[in-house]
């Protein structure tokens, strides 16, 4: 029997950016990518959700502030809480930090300027739903393009939530941390863009490895939900 | 009733914005420390019963106005 086409949808918000470039890349990596409209009050039929990079209702008073409140994203934090699989990228995980799905914040870069690079990360976790694809210590060029993206974890955060860290930190991010998973670990947010590094041609394809380990780790979900 | 709520960064936050203001007023000749940059919030609450008022915004910075991990606040009511 042929294996199901995982459904991962990617939410819209005002001011979203990348939402087009997730639905293109978790399509060339064989899922069925669904786009889901910010005021939708009920998620479809969904094996995951990517909450994509951009500057959802301008960013305004905190980057993530105002999108917490819509009514999509409510969905995906009772979609999150069922022990759905998330993935918040750059202004996702910003909103996700808001919304109270990952620990932390994000601040304003040190430097103060808009950093648009590629960076090498560091695989802390491989363990992940997000991650299976890669090894642990594994170095990931992955491009960033944010000014508000220095990490401020919580006090109390375990070292095991840590699931990426910059080899060479854009932002002045604490502990390096480029990415966070939830303590139950079916939701990650990470500030570079995974979805902009998925072929070659345009740099390096390491943001396949991410984006396919989740579009994996839904497909298992569709299975066991058939 | 009026009210100013005042965002400021933690303390123990690095301020960039902060740093790169006292620096800035370090070259026009001032000698400043401890620069840091928050923001303000002007509202009009409704009521004129100042105990409601302030719960009103107490509850408002709670929710949105600040995040408690980075920020502090501090609301004053105009009558």
């Amino acid at each position: 029997m042929a294996s199901p086409q995982p459904r991962i949808g990617v939410v819209t918000y005002p001011g979203s950016q990348d939402d087009r470039d997730a639905l293109w890349a978790l399509a060339a990596l064989d899922a069925e990518a669904v786009p889901v409209w910010h005021e939708e009050h009920e998620l479809p039929a969904l094996d995951a959700v990517v909450l994509p990079g951009g500057f959802s209702y301008g960013d305004y008073l905190r980057c993530g502030a105002i999108a917490r409140f819509s009514p999509a994203t409510a969905a995906v934090c009772a979609f999150a809480e069922r022990g759905g699989l998330v993935l918040g990228i750059c202004n996702g995980f910003q909103v996700l930090c808001e919304a109270g799905l990952l620990p932390g914040a994000l601040l304003r870069n040190e430097s103060l300027r808009f950093v648009c690079r590629d960076v090498p990360l560091r695989v802390e976790r491989a363990d992940t739903p997000f991650t299976t694809r890669c090894e642990p210590g594994q170095t990931l060029v992955i491009p960033v393009k944010h000014g508000d993206g220095r990490y401020m974890p919580p006090p109390d955060l375990d070292p095991a939530q840590i699931v990426l860290r910059y080899r060479d930190n854009p932002n002045g991010s604490v502990d390096d941390i480029a990415g966070v998973c939830s303590e139950s670990g079916n939701v990650l947010g990470l500030m570079p863009h995974p979805e902009h590094a998925v072929d070659p041609l345009l740099g390096s394809a390491d943001g396949g490895l991410i984006l396919a380990s989740l579009v994996e780790a839904a497909r298992e979900r569709a299975l066991a939900s058939v | 009733m009026r009210a100013t709520v005042l965002v400021r960064p933690k303390q123990g936050i690095l301020d960039p914005q902060g740093e790169a203001v006292e620096r800035a007023l370090e070259h026009l000749g001032f000698a400043v420390s401890g620069a840091r940059v928050g923001k303000v919030v002007d509202l009009e609450v409704a009521g004129d019963d100042e105990t409601a008022a302030r719960e009103q915004v107490q509850k408002m910075c709670e929710q949105l106005l600040a995040n408690p991990l980075i920020e502090s606040y501090e609301i004053e009511l105009h009558g």
